[in-house]
């Protein structure tokens, strides 16, 4: 009996296609009407018009390729990265841009992350930052002017909302602004891990290093590793304000040791990223010494 | 022999138009891999690493591999239906049209239009382009198979028609979307929905495009060249309706860990492990049909061929499952485990296979033997060194990847930033593309062999006339 399926090409095709459809119903079809398939954050915000055409040039250039957007729920992915990806974080991916290979890092909790100026600063030329980048520059999207009826179409499909003006404002900017604002978007629904800040807070504390003669040595490849493409040679500045001088968040005069720790392992509002889940204790403090040491040294 | 005149015109240009998008293929893939350890080797716009990947992805699944399995395809239908092809003219206009299909998406693609959904980048009029292809298939194969002159369908042909089916169902749905001008679109899919229909749609054009066509090839080319029957048909029937209906499931082992609800990534782990079982119902069938006679290894050049890749598809079919489970994925996903996984399976199993299959197919429609058989041996050990050194070396990097990303210190902070566990991938990438240039000058080996084969049928041909 069964045998006959096999002489009967239709009645084959027929089982085989409902034998196929089975686990596509239960698995992607049917969840596509379940409300767990389309959550919103509720202060997830449609794209700006800007905004929308940096992720247009993100999916044109195949940043995904290179980039996920998902930080998953393990421990030091989240010390990593930040805050884990919620499932509301997406509503407005048309599709989805989580990706599936982490050449560069994860790219869910960049935006307000560092300054835009560093994003410029970092498209054009990666390895200006990291010596040893494998990221393809990207500065000649600089040369890259926006069409502002395409970008209207766009906005249109999407069903975002825009005004006339933002749309006319789109031809006075480059594709490279669109990505930097792109990037500023990406993950803003969720506020920036507060978590870390509680852990540390030590404005009291002395340095445990001083005294210790090659603390600011060991400082120093730290710092050029990860701090002097924004603060410049030796602390004279440069993307973020000088480490040399005696002003210290906008603010004339002094801060203790332990401050100096709290901002590197904290960040700061304005673009400083936090660097606590990166740099032990020892690091941090060496940097301290090595900040310490360029103020004396600027004397 | 030849009772019936086949259309062999179509079928080699099926092959022939398949090799050529492979070196296309397999040449950008090995810019790539320097790329990947040589930035300077990006040159904006069209040539940057975004681009050139799924130029790289897209050339071999669709220009090599279905190429050929449209190819081959034919040539099994009309073999086993045992009459030529329903509709020979519009099996000609498929050829053509599919060459200027895949000219097109390569085109497209380095310019950068391209919908990000991983193999189904295309963007939407090429996606139209695409479906008429398949119809155009679908009703050739279909129309052959209901005209047939035998009346019992062989394991190839089932799996052909499912191939056929799940393929159609799988592309139109993932690509469905919304056009916002002729080469710009946004998916239908938003967010977390979205990432659920690509995963269904990615997993399964691996089942359906590397797999259930290349199963179609195994099993009748084995038993072709090597004369032996397959041994069990009763394990072939389990083999094809357990793989068919478990392959659909899985697609939610790409997104472990990911804001995916929870249940569809465990129902897609658990189907991952079962696949398991009719995956290795192949293996143990392949490996029967030759156990009764092992000589054939040394006697006939392709059995080899295709013994390895059916082994290659056998540890597939093992570290899939593997990779899918959760302690596993958080380890490896993301890192370059997955690309060596993916390598072994599509340089391995599905190369070898297909390679073998045409060594079949074009001597026989030229009526002479193949040209060197030296050659074939020669293009046997580069591909299979070639192969196993880029999959092993990828699988240590990303082992590595993955430890290092996890790595922390005894206050808990972590040990490496994102730079220094990259540097440490340099010297892997660089074995990687050596790898590669083992393979490519494999595959240049078979393509003269090929091209000698021709050459000589060719010439024998004129001299009989």
């Amino acid at each position: 009996m069964a045998g006959e399926l096999y002489k009967k090409p239709i009645m084959f095709a027929v089982v085989a296609t409902v034998v196929i459809l089975i686990g596509t119903i239960v698995t992607m079809f049917y969840p596509m009407f379940t409300e767990g398939m389309h959550p919103r954050l509720e202060n997830l915000k449609p794209y700006t018009a800007l905004q929308l055409a940096g992720k247009d040039i993100y999916m044109r250039e195949g940043c995904n390729n290179c980039h996920t957007q998902t930080v998953r729920p393990l421990k030091t992915e989240v010390m990593r990265y930040g805050e884990y990806s919620k499932a509301g974080e997406f509503a407005y991916d048309r599709p989805f841009l989580w990706g599936s290979k982490r050449t560069g890092p994860d790219l869910a909790r960049i935006g307000g992350k560092y300054p835009d100026a560093w994003h410029y600063k970092h498209f054009e030329n990666p390895q200006a930052f990291f010596a040893q980048s494998n990221m393809p520059k990207y500065g000649w999207l600089q040369n890259g002017k926006l069409a502002t009826a395409e970008m209207e179409a766009h906005m249109k499909v999407n069903g975002f909302p825009y005004s006339k003006e933002e749309i006319a404002d789109l031809a006075s900017k480059t594709e490279l602004d669109a990505l930097v604002a792109y990037m500023q978007a990406i993950g803003s629904a969720v506020p920036r891990m507060a978590a870390q800040a509680a852990a540390v807070a030590m404005t009291e504390e002395k340095n445990p290093l001083e005294g210790d003669k090659d603390a600011h040595e060991r400082g120093e490849d730290i710092y050029e590793r990860d701090c002097e493409s924004c603060h410049g040679d030796d602390g004279k500045g440069g993307i973020g304000p000088s480490l040399r001088d005696n002003i210290w968040l906008n603010k004339e005069g002094d801060i203790s040791d332990g401050r100096i720790y709290e901002i590197i392992a904290n960040g700061t509002a304005n673009g400083m990223p936090p660097y606590a889940g990166q740099l032990d204790k020892d690091k941090i403090w060496s940097l301290v010494s090595y900040i310490r040491h360029e103020q004396r040294k600027s004397k | 022999m030849n009772d019936y005149q086949y259309d062999h015109q179509t079928v080699k240009g099926f092959i022939i138009s398949s090799i050529f998008w492979g070196v296309v293929g397999i040449l950008i893939g090995l810019w790539i891999s320097i790329q990947m350890w040589k930035p300077e080797l990006n040159i904006p716009p069209f040539f940057t690493f975004g681009r050139l990947r799924v130029v790289h992805t897209n050339g071999l699944a669709f220009g090599l591999g279905i190429g050929a399995i449209f190819g081959i395809s034919y040539y099994i239908v009309m073999r086993l239906t045992k009459r030529p092809l329903l509709f020979p003219k519009l099996a000609r206009f498929h050829l053509y049209l599919f060459n200027a299909a895949i000219a097109l998406a390569a085109l497209s693609l380095f310019a950068g239009m391209n919908q990000t959904l991983e193999y189904a980048e295309l963007e939407w009029p090429l996606d139209i382009g695409v479906v008429i292809l398949w119809v155009i298939f679908a009703v050739n194969v279909f129309g052959t198979i209901i005209k047939r002159k035998e009346e019992q369908m062989y394991i190839s042909l089932w799996y052909v028609i499912a191939t056929v089916i799940a393929v159609a169902v799988l592309y139109i749905v993932n690509n469905l979307a919304v056009p916002a001008g002729l080469t710009k679109s946004y998916s239908l899919f938003a967010g977390v929905n979205s990432a659920n229909v690509q995963w269904w749609y990615g997993h399964n054009a691996v089942g359906f495009v590397f797999t259930t066509p290349i199963l179609a090839m195994f099993y009748y080319f084995l038993p072709k060249s090597t004369g032996l029957p397959i041994y069990s048909h009763r394990l072939s029937i389990i083999a094809f309706w357990s793989l068919v209906f478990a392959y659909l499931w899985t697609g939610a082992h790409h997104l472990v860990y990911t804001p995916l609800p929870d249940w569809i990534q465990t129902l897609g782990i658990v189907f991952t492990l079962f696949l398991i079982a009719p995956s290795w119902g192949s293996v143990i069938n392949g490996y029967y049909t030759v156990g009764s006679d092992w000589n054939k290894m040394q006697t006939n050049y392709l059995t080899k061929f295709f013994i390895l890749g059916i082994t290659f598809y056998g540890l597939q079919t093992v570290q899939g499952p593997t990779q899918a489970i959760r302690v596993v994925s958080q380890l490896i996903h993301y890192t370059d485990w997955v690309p060596g996984h993916v390598h072994m399976g599509t340089m391995g199993w599905v190369t070898m296979t297909t390679a073998a299959s045409i060594y079949y197919i074009i001597p026989k429609i030229y009526g002479t033997e193949i040209y060197s058989i030296k050659v074939a041996n020669i293009h046997f050990w580069l591909v299979l060194i070639g192969q196993l050194m880029f999959s092993i070396t990828m699988w240590i990097t990303g082992i590595q990847q993955g430890a290092l990303w996890k790595a922390t210190n005894p206050d808990g902070s972590l040990k490496y930033t994102f730079m220094e566990g990259l540097v440490k991938n340099y010297p892997f990438w660089q074995l990687r593309t050596i790898a590669g240039v083992i393979f490519t000058v494999g595959m240049l080996f078979f393509i003269y062999n090929i091209y000698m084969t021709i050459r000589k049928g060719k010439a024998l041909a004129a001299s009989r006339a």
